[in-house]
């Protein structure tokens, strides 16, 4: 076991996958030589060649477009888009091509890549860097969505999406890189996609997140503890699809429920979490099921950060407005 | 600065071997293709034009769905892909089907395509190639992303992808092009310049005198050649396979040509945008005329030879049809199954729901 950042176990994860499988590329702007702006590629081409990890001309849709095209050649990529914010750029790549290879090719062609990519607020950078685009990607058919929210989920969760046959578009969020580390095993080791985890049990409400804000519910799950409220915390792990059966399972135990995402209220995950538990546990309801999200506005430069963004306080705030509906 | 735009433009002249009246004009660049070669050149473009008037028919009758017709281009379609192999990897567009089936796509598949049948886009084992891409430009990148992957084999094959003059205006276009310059790759980008993007004249595509010049920029080599002379298409085309597979990286061409029919058999109306006077001028220029006059000069073509392929194609035809209706339809299930490797939770939910359905 080792102490890892989620930014080491994200390399740790990229590495095993390099050395297993001599068909996973890693490539995109920056990841060579300078082994990405955040590091996660770092030392990866000196240890496995330019052939294996290279640079690319800065072009998100010519990436995305390159990825097509390797698998079509029994390549399994990984590519990277500096930040996800610039994925709109790459969105045939994506939603166009990408997600569509198996069914276009009815099932005799496959798109066996990653992309990974760094999203997030709260790190201060110049607009379309931060935004939380997952619902634009979650509502394509034919990818999967995963979104890791600690050191040892991102390692594990990455080898999965790696060895999927699918596409997988995997967000990686930019305040968790380095905010803490924890064990990690060496070794490899594999996590389901589109299984949910429960990062804390508990028996009165269920709060539902992902990314970032898992931890913010799980400080709000402290704060309620205090006042003797007991909150179960889910983190999806995968946003497309989503883990119904936990969640239910849950929302069942607990009659109430309050679904968190970074992301703007509308057309959101938490939208489709809410959908869902409605759908099939109303009757188990004791109170509607709440959502705590950023306001409907583009996402805000730097500054406004700090007031924009949700925090453990909203969903504290929304769990007690449950608990005394 | 003007001068050099210029001198760059100047330099890249329409490539012909074949004037109008069939006569050799370029005999030094002659390709090396034996006589049933240029037989089967002209079978293969004789055929094309018929499948293409019998595609028409068939979409008006309601027998077919999308089709973009393909008369007028023939020379451009059938001489860049004569100049590839069976391992070369094919990406091409909408109007590029004749090319698929020269490369192995059974007749009735490319019918179904049209039908938007997913069977269309299967291709069969061996057959490299995608189905024809849509949006447009897309292609081009993947391209890119081919011939990489070609070259990390260390196969001697080359990535080949067709778009039109308005495709060469998408950004995708220049990060293809760039891409496969930047790696080296061997792919070949062919440009079906056919004079309108659906309505849009080239002239107001953009301020290029060429579209063979915007090789310049990606740092590879450009060519412009006669898009209605099939042996100049072959030879640009062949040469560039050589330089791909021989590690010099790709190429692209631009082949001047024209579409004799509308954009697409869904309500595009030709006389819109363009006069007959201009149809006529291009029509003087047909390349099965044209290839037709210089093989009967040599005594390799006879009307008894071209009736023949003409009712083969026709047979074909009829026969592709038949086999087209006959494949089962569609069922939601069926989409479903082909979504993932493995059903996620949501797909199997409704898979139940739709098995059930179906069932009724």
């Amino acid at each position: 076991m080792a102490q890892m950042t989620m930014i080491q176990a994200i390399t740790d994860a990229l590495r095993i996958e390099l050395k297993n499988d001599e068909n996973v590329l890693v490539f995109g702007e920056d990841v060579g030589q300078n082994g990405g702006v955040f590091r996660a590629t770092e030392g990866l081409q000196e240890e496995f060649g330019e052939d294996r990890v290279f640079d690319t001309p800065l072009a998100e849709s010519g990436i995305i477009g390159l990825a097509n095209g390797l698998v079509l050649q029994g390549f399994r990529p990984v590519p990277e888009i500096q930040f996800f914010g610039f994925v709109y750029e790459a969105m045939d790549a994506i939603s166009g091509q990408a997600a569509r290879m198996r069914f276009r090719s009815g099932n005799t062609k496959s798109a066996p890549m990653t992309i990974r990519s760094p999203f997030g607020g709260g790190v201060h950078t110049p607009e379309l860097h931060a935004d939380s685009l997952e619902g634009l990607v979650a509502q394509q058919p034919g990818v999967k969505v995963v979104i890791p929210s600690t050191p040892y989920d991102a390692k594990g969760l990455l080898i999965s999406s790696i060895r999927d046959n699918d596409p997988v578009i995997f967000l990686e969020h930019m305040k968790l890189y380095r905010s803490f580390r924890e064990e990690v095993p060496e070794e490899e080791y594999t996590i389901e996609l589109g299984k949910a985890d429960i990062k804390r049990e508990g028996k009165d409400i269920s709060l539902i997140a992902y990314g970032a804000m898992v931890h913010s519910a799980l400080k709000a799950a402290e704060e309620l503890e205090k006042e003797g409220i007991s909150a179960e915390v889910i983190d999806l792990r995968t946003v497309s699809p989503i883990d119904v059966d936990t969640i239910i399972e849950s929302v069942k135990k607990t009659n109430r429920a309050v679904v968190i995402q970074e992301a703007q209220r509308q057309a959101g995950i938490a939208a489709n979490v809410v959908a869902e538990i409605q759908e099939r546990a109303i009757l188990h309801l004791e109170a509607p099921v709440l959502r705590v999200a950023a306001p409907d506005t583009v996402y805000p430069f730097s500054e406004a950060e700090e007031v924009w963004l949700p925090n453990h306080n909203d969903i504290v705030e929304k769990a007690k407005a449950a608990i005394n509906f | 600065m003007k001068n050099v735009l210029e001198n760059i433009e100047n330099q890249f002249e329409t490539f012909q071997i074949l004037n109008e009246e069939g006569e050799v004009v370029n005999e030094d660049a002659m390709p090396d293709l034996s006589d049933d070669d240029l037989k089967e050149l002209m079978h293969r473009m004789v055929y094309t034009r018929v499948l293409d008037q019998r595609s028409i028919a068939l979409n008006r009758q309601g027998r077919l769905g999308f089709y973009a017709p393909t008369a007028g281009q023939e020379a451009s379609i059938l001489g860049s892909h004569y100049a590839m192999e069976k391992e070369d990897f094919l990406l091409p567009a909408y109007r590029d089907v004749p090319q698929l089936i020269w490369h192995g796509l059974p007749l009735y598949q490319a019918f179904l395509f049209s039908r938007g049948h997913f069977h269309g886009n299967q291709m069969p084992e061996g057959v490299n190639a995608l189905s024809p891409q849509i949006i447009i430009g897309a292609q081009i990148t993947q391209a890119a992303g081919v011939a990489l992957g070609i070259k990390r084999r260390g196969k001697k094959a080359v990535a080949f992808t067709y778009t039109g003059d308005g495709g060469s205006s998408q950004g995708d276009f220049y990060e293809g092009i760039n891409f496969a310059g930047a790696y080296q790759a061997p792919a070949i980008f062919v440009v079906q310049n056919n004079q309108y993007a659906i309505s849009v004249p080239v002239e107001k595509q953009t301020a290029a005198k060429t579209i063979a010049q915007k090789a310049v920029a990606a740092g590879i080599p450009g060519v412009q050649v006669d898009g209605m002379d099939v042996l100049a298409v072959y030879k640009v085309t062949r040469d560039a396979r050589e330089r791909a597979v021989n590690g010099e990286g790709p190429t692209l061409i631009e082949t001047i040509t024209f579409r004799y029919g509308p954009h697409t058999m869904a309500g595009d109306d030709p006389t819109r945008y363009r006069t007959k006077d201009t149809e006529n001028e291009w029509e003087k220029k047909d390349p099965l005329v044209r290839f037709r006059k210089f093989l009967e000069k040599k005594g390799l073509w006879s009307e008894e030879e071209e009736n023949k392929v003409i009712e083969k194609a026709k047979e074909d035809v009829k026969a592709a049809i038949k086999k087209a209706d006959e494949t089962p339809k569609q069922k939601v299930t069926d989409l479903i199954s082909i979504m993932y490797e493995e059903l996620p939770s949501n797909l199997k939910e409704q898979m139940e729901e739709y098995k059930e359905k179906e069932s009724k």
